[in-house]
C-alpha cells in the first residue's frame, strides 16, 4: 500500500506530533508513505478570495501525484477535503479542468483527472482495516477515555469527501479509538465545529464556538481530546489558554493527534511520538507508557 | 432594518452569483431556513443569518451585502450545506459572495493575505534553515518552501 505524502502548509512546521506518529504508524501497518518534494499549498487558504486561483493551486498537487502514480495520503482535513473538492470537480467538468490546465502548462504539469485522495484516518479505516489494526496492539488502553473530533472538512461536503461517515453519525474515529482498548466518549457536542477558520476573521467568535466542546469535554471529564486536523489543534490546544480566561474556568484538557494515541497501544514510546510537543497533556497518563515500554 | 429602495435593487445580482463558482444552486431556495436553524455561528452572533443572505441575493441587494463583515464569519463547517433539501449548496454561495467582495474591493483588510505568502514563501508558513533544522533532528525529511510556482500560475 503506496500513497503520496501531502503534508500541507501547518503539519510540517507547527505540529511535528502528528507528522511524526503517523509516519511511525504507518510504517508498523506497512503503508508506505513516499514525500514528493514538491507538495506545497493545498489552495484552500486561496478559495475565500479567488475560487478559480485556488483550484488551480490544487490541481498543481493533484497533476504532480499524477505524474508520480500515486494515491494522496493527507493528514490535515481542511488539505483532504479542498484536495478532494477541487478533484470532484476537475474530474466532473471537461470545461473546467481545460481552463485549469491552460494555466498550470506555465509549469509543463498537466491534470487528466485520474487521482484519489485519502486522509490518513479513512486509509486505516478503509485500506487497512480495524481487524489488522487490532493485531497489532501490544499495550492496550484498557481503562481510559477519549473524546473524538472528526471535525467538519474530514467528512463534509459529504458529495466530495467520499461518504466515509454519515455527516450526522460518524463513527470511524470512535472505532479507530476504541480498538486501542480505551473507550470512546459519546457527547452532546461530538459534531460541533472548532472554528478555526473563523480565528483570523473574528477571534472571539472562534473561541466561543470552540469553549462549547472544551466545556462540555472538561465537564465529562476523561483523558483527552483526539484529533485528526491542525485546524483543529490550534482552537484546542492553541486557544484553550484564551479560552479558560473567557470562561473563567480551569480546563486543561489533553490534546493529542489520533496516531499519538494508537501509537501508544503498539507499543511506542512517548518522546518518539513526539508527544513534547503536545502543549496540554496529562503527565501521569504518559509515565505509566514510559515505565512499560 | 431600513426600508427597502426598491430603485436600489438589482435583479441580476442573483444571476451573477449563480454564475460564480459554488453560486450556481442559489435560485432553488425556497426559503425554508433550517440553514439558519441548524448554523452555529448565527447561534452565537444573530446578523449572521444564512436565510436572511439568501433573501438578500435574491432581493438584489448587492452593495449591502458585500460590503458586510459578517460574509466572513462563517466557519465553513458545512452544516447548512449538508441540511438544504435544495442543494443550495450554501457554504459555496459564502465563498462565491466573498470572491465578488474581494473583486470590489469591499473585503475587510487582510483577507488577501495568503495569495501574498504563496508568492513569497510558496507556503502558509515559512520554511528556512530554522525549521528544517528541526525537523532533521526528530528525523524528518526536509521540506521546501517555493513561491516561483505561484508567481508563474496566478495573475496579480
Amino acid at each position: 500500500m503506496k500513497y503520496a505524502f501531502f503534508l500541507g502548509c501547518t503539519v510540517p512546521v507547527r505540529n511535528l506530533n502528528y507528522e511524526l506518529s503517523a509516519r511511525l504508524v504507518a510504517r508498523k501497518l506497512g503503508l508506505e508513505l513516499v514525500d514528493l518534494e514538491d507538495f506545497q499549498c493545498c489552495g484552500f487558504p486561496l478559495k475565500s478570495i479567488n475560487y478559480f486561483d485556488s483550484l488551480i493551486v490544487a490541481a498543481r498537487n493533484l497533476a504532480l501525484a499524477e505524474q508520480a502514480d500515486l494515491p494522496v495520503c493527507t493528514l490535515c482535513s481542511a488539505c483532504g477535503g479542498y484536495l478532494s473538492e477541487a478533484n470532484h470537480l476537475l474530474q466532473n467538468s471537461i470545461d473546467l479542468r481545460k481552463k485549469v490546465n491552460d494555466r498550470l502548462r506555465v509549469l509543463g504539469l498537466e491534470y487528466k483527472g485520474a487521482l484519489q485522495i485519502k486522509h490518513f484516518l479513512r486509509i486505516l479505516y478503509e485500506d487497512i482495516g480495524i481487524e489488522k489494526i487490532k493485531e497489532r496492539i501490544a499495550r492496550p488502553l484498557v481503562g481510559f477515555t477519549f473524546a473524538p473530533h472528526y471535525g467538519c472538512h474530514y467528512i463534509k461536503p459529504a458529495e466530495t469527501a467520499g461518504g466515509i461517515d454519515p455527516v450526522e453519525d460518524p463513527k470511524s474515529l470512535s472505532e479507530l479509538i476504541e480498538v486501542t482498548g480505551a473507550k470512546a466518549l459519546k457527547y452532546d457536542t461530538l459534531l460541533n465545529c472548532c472554528g478555526g477558520s473563523v480565528l483570523g476573521a473574528k477571534e472571539d467568535l472562534a473561541n466561543t464556538l470552540a469553549s462549547q466542546k472544551l466545556g462540555e469535554v472538561n465537564q465529562l471529564g476523561g483523558d483527552g481530546l483526539v484529533l485528526i486536523c491542525p485546524f483543529c489543534n490550534v482552537m484546542f490546544e492553541g486557544q484553550q489558554k484564551k479560552i479558560e480566561k473567557k470562561l473563567e474556568q480551569k480546563l486543561k484538557v489533553p490534546v493529542l493527534y489520533y496516531p499519538q494515541l494508537l501509537g501508544l497501544a503498539f507499543g511506542i514510546a512517548p518522546d518518539e511520538l513526539g508527544f513534547k510537543l503536545n502543549r496540554i497533556k496529562d503527565k501521569e497518563f504518559l509515565k505509566q507508557f514510559e515505565k512499560e515500554v | 432594518m431600513d426600508r427597502l429602495d426598491l430603485k436600489k435593487l438589482d435583479p441580476n445580482f442573483k444571476h451573477r452569483v449563480a454564475q460564480e463558482l459554488g453560486g450556481e444552486h442559489i435560485r432553488t431556495c425556497y426559503s425554508c431556513g433550517v440553514c439558519s436553524a441548524r448554523c452555529p455561528i448565527e447561534k452565537i452572533e444573530p446578523e449572521y443569518n444564512p436565510r436572511k443572505i439568501i433573501r438578500m441575493i435574491l432581493l438584489g441587494m448587492e452593495e449591502e451585502l458585500l460590503k458586510e463583515a459578517f460574509l466572513w464569519h462563517c466557519s465553513t463547517c458545512y452544516t447548512c450545506q449538508e441540511s438544504c433539501p435544495q442543494q443550495v449548496n450554501f457554504t459555496e454561495v459564502i465563498f462565491a459572495l466573498r470572491n465578488m467582495a474581494v473583486r470590489k474591493g469591499l473585503a475587510p483588510a487582510g483577507m488577501g493575505v495568503a495569495q501574498n505568502l504563496l508568492c513569497q514563501q510558496g507556503r502558509m508558513y515559512e520554511v528556512g534553515d530554522f525549521e528544517n533544522e528541526k525537523r532533521l533532528e526528530m528525523g524528518l525529511p526536509k521540506i521546501k518552501g517555493n513561491p516561483e510556482d505561484y508567481k508563474k500560475l496566478l495573475e496579480d
